[in-house]
């Protein structure tokens, strides 16, 4: 108790890091919405370039937004990103294969 | 104005429940009788109820468990004398929509509501003191988790006389417990009992690991934590990761009855066999989530009876981390036979037989902790050494149904009812045990009775093995889980004898209550006036026993693993003069049971779809939610004055004769030199 209602020294980021952010967050949106906006027939190489923009996006807000870096106080905070990431890889990657697997061998033809 | 509420929906017809309901009112109605005579209701209210101390919640948690117990295990013994009656073509005198009700309340009770809360309660009591913190990360957090699990019971109980339980089985399986094929109540009470006890558990786990790594005493790096205080982190973390899924899935099996949704149903795109994956990717995490604390407690038990200090802590601490992370890639071995290929289940069967290794590994770890010890024959010992024995019988067998061949023939059979009883009874039961004995005097100042608890071990053991290796047999034979009645005249004997076994486990039971009646009678003799009654190594026994309400009045200070067996090997005194603070200490709040009885409102409204009433629980849950957050008085901080009485009375206390010394290795139980 004595630790957790006084300890305020986690880092809450200044308004220059949450502009940044911002700004970058609406350029990432804004270049894949344009790519697909401008093509006529946008195909597979588009959409793997929106996936690879969403992902740069989600880590430019865990940094800027959630300031998680390689600092010592935000190791556990990486750590538990770190693991959930694992798990919810494991479960969604897993749960593909087996449903797949099972869509295979038990679904009537 | 009630929904499907009527008075129909009471089991007038059903003699069995009406007797129970009877005796529970009137049980109820002496127990509360009592306490209006003895005007006990302020007392409760203000020292329990509302209390955030660790201490006391953890208690209450046991207290609800041990009631639960009894609740879960009366549907086993029913069970068994229902399968020996009508195994010879009788009808035994359970109909079948009764049986499928108490297969399906046994299993959820013991797990959520008896497993569940046993280990959380020794959690609560143990970890904060262990770790030498005042209280946990979140103490109104750890209220609001514990009455949350308190709705969540009451709403399995309230089923009992109102309506039906589910006959699905313990997960409930669609299509079967979907709105087609289970229109009753039963499913709904299911549910919200187990969304409701749910959130209070993922809380839990959000305190827990916050509290386990941000506020261990200066000092303690994460290699000298006690070893209980490792498991219950490791367990912590699973809760966190596995909780949301069995949320998600009964909320997804929530819209398919209430709303018509299609997610699990025959038709329109569903498929039933994404909830079996789901349910099962929490549900193996969960039984980690169980026998890891336990496997502290053991740990912590046989270092301090054998009075050595952990063999091989690392490599018991890496066991249990390597645990962790593989409890989530085993899932698919209880659904092998639902067709997936040979890659998956052969990946899935192999990843089962690996972990049980490091679990192999912690049988070694616990078996060299004795070895040139003194080891004292204490009854928590007795429950280590019965876990050892069983808990390797299970794991085998365990490692048997991971074989995928042998598991298309095993499958649902009482051979799997064995097993998962051989390691939930021999784990997590004995366990619950041995730690509930161990720490007692820490939480009331006084031991439990040794003589009843080893009358209560012997009669859990006996009873165990007569009550389940005939099981192993059956299975083998081929009889299948969950039968109302059967007409094999070659199993007869055998359901026989596992009937007797569970009626010795009724008295084991019976004893474990004796036991708690006669300690708290000869609670004069049996004082621990020490605080460090049974010569323990962590720092839980560095403070008087009861433990203070803020449990150090100085923040001890960690350079070594077993800090206080450390700071008795080198004479240091924790209380030296030094002059006391004011500690700063978090206020009772009645808002969890506000909340919490707002969710049970909430979850019985929904479950007779009287929709303003859910309403009512709902905006009361989030009014008096978002009240507790403009209380701005929620601590304080104890005076100085206040902390010298305390530790005045405590330096009294150890002045007087204790029922045992730590040094005193004879008492009660003969202490073995084991392997000269």
């Amino acid at each position: 108790m004595s630790h957790a209602s006084n300890d305020h020294n986690d880092s809450h980021g200044s308004v220059k890091q949450y502009v940044t952010g911002l700004v970058l967050s609406i350029i990432l949106t804004l270049i894949p919405f344009g790519m697909v906006m401008m093509m006529d027939d946008p195909g597979n190489g588009v959409i793997w370039a929106v996936y690879g923009f969403a992902i740069a996006q989600i880590l430019v807000q865990l940094y800027f937004f959630l300031h998680l870096d390689g600092s010592k106080e935000q190791s556990w905070n990486v750590m538990a990103m770190l693991f959930t990431l694992v798990i919810v890889a494991i479960v969604v990657g897993g749960s593909m294969w087996i449903m797949i697997e099972l869509n295979q061998n038990m679904m009537p033809i | 104005m009630l929904g499907k509420l009527t008075l129909e929906a009471i089991p007038y017809h059903e003699p069995i429940i009406m007797i129970v309901l009877a005796a529970v009112i009137l049980g109820g109605a002496a127990v509360f009788g009592f306490i209006t005579l003895k005007k006990k209701w302020a007392y409760l209210w203000n020292e329990w109820f509302t209390s955030v101390d660790h201490k006391k919640i953890g208690m209450m948690y046991i207290i609800v468990a041990l009631v639960m117990l009894i609740r879960g295990f009366s549907d086993a013994i029913m069970m068994r004398s229902q399968q020996m009656l009508a195994s010879t073509g009788g009808l035994g005198y359970l109909p079948p929509e009764h049986y499928d009700q108490i297969f399906t309340a046994h299993g959820v009770i013991m797990i959520f509501f008896v497993a569940m809360p046993l280990v959380i309660g020794l959690i609560n009591i143990a970890v904060p003191l262990q770790i030498g913190a005042r209280d946990v990360a979140f103490p109104f957090l750890n209220s609001l988790s514990f009455w949350l699990f308190v709705a969540g019971a009451l709403l399995v109980n309230i089923s009992l006389g109102l309506g039906e339980f589910a006959k699905t089985g313990w997960l409930a399986y669609p299509p079967l417990s979907g709105a087609n094929y289970s229109p009753g109540v039963g499913v709904d009470y299911w549910i919200w009992s187990l969304q409701i006890s749910g959130v209070g558990t993922l809380l839990t786990g959000v305190n827990f690991v916050a509290t386990i790594l941000k506020m261990r005493a200066p000092g303690m790096s994460l290699m000298k934590m006690p070893v209980f205080t490792w498991t219950a982190l490791c367990a912590n973390v699973l809760i966190i990761a596995a909780f949301p899924i069995l949320t998600a899935t009964i909320a997804m099996l929530t819209l398919d009855r209430y709303l018509d949704f299609h997610f699990f149903t025959n038709d329109l795109g569903g498929n039933m066999m994404m909830y079996i994956n789901l349910i099962w990717a929490w549900g193996h995490p969960e039984v980690y989530i169980l026998v890891l604390p336990v496997f502290g407690i053991f740990s912590e038990v046989i270092s301090t009876f054998s009075k050595k200090k952990l063999f091989g802590y690392t490599s018991l601490v890496w066991a249990t981390v390597v645990i962790t992370i593989l409890s989530f890639i085993v899932w698919l071995h209880h659904f092998f036979t639902m067709g997936a290929g040979a890659n998956v289940n052969a990946f899935f069967g192999i990843a089962t037989m690996i972990i049980s290794i490091p679990t192999g590994v912690k049988i070694f770890n616990w078996l060299f902790t004795m070895y040139r010890g003194r080891v004292e024959m204490t009854s928590p010992v007795l429950w280590t050494l019965g876990f050892m024995v069983t808990f390797t019988v299970g794991g085998m067998t365990g490692v048997l149904l991971a074989v995928p061949g042998a598991n298309y023939v095993l499958h649902n059979s009482l051979f799997l009812i064995a097993h998962f009883h051989n390691v939930i009874i021999g784990g997590v039961v004995f366990g619950a045990m041995a730690g509930i004995t161990y720490w007692f005097p820490k939480a009331t100042g006084f031991m439990l009775d040794e003589k009843w608890g080893k009358r209560s071990f012997w009669f859990w053991i006996t009873g165990f093995y007569l009550a389940f290796m005939p099981l192993y047999v059956l299975g083998f034979m081929g009889m299948t889980r969950r039968l109302q009645h059967v007409d094999n005249p070659l199993w007869v004997p055998y359901l026989v004898v596992a009937f007797v076994g569970a009626v010795l486990i009724l008295i084991g039971i019976t004893c474990t209550i004796i036991q708690i009646a006669v300690s708290i009678k000869n609670r004069k003799d049996l004082q621990d006036t020490t605080g460090d009654i049974w010569g323990g190594r962590t720092l839980e026994w560095s403070t008087t026993s009861p433990a203070p309400f803020y449990n150090f009045a100085h923040e001890p200070q960690i350079s070594e693993r077993d800090a206080f067996w450390e700071m008795k090997e080198r004479g240091i005194e924790q209380e030296a003069n030094q002059p006391y603070a004011p500690i700063h200490m978090p206020r009772n709040a009645a808002a969890g049971v506000i909340i919490s009885a707002f969710s049970l409102v909430f979850g019985f409204g929904l479950i007779w779809h009287i929709w303003w009433l859910a309403v009512v629980g709902l905006v009361g849950m989030a009014a008096s939610l978002i009240m507790r957050t403009f209380n701005y008085d929620i601590d304080y901080y104890v005076s100085v004055e206040e902390v010298e009485r305390v530790e005045r009375e405590g330096r009294e206390r150890r002045a007087r004769p204790s029922a045992r010394t730590s040094n005193d290795t004879g008492f009660q139980g003969e202490s073995w030199q084991v392997a000269q």
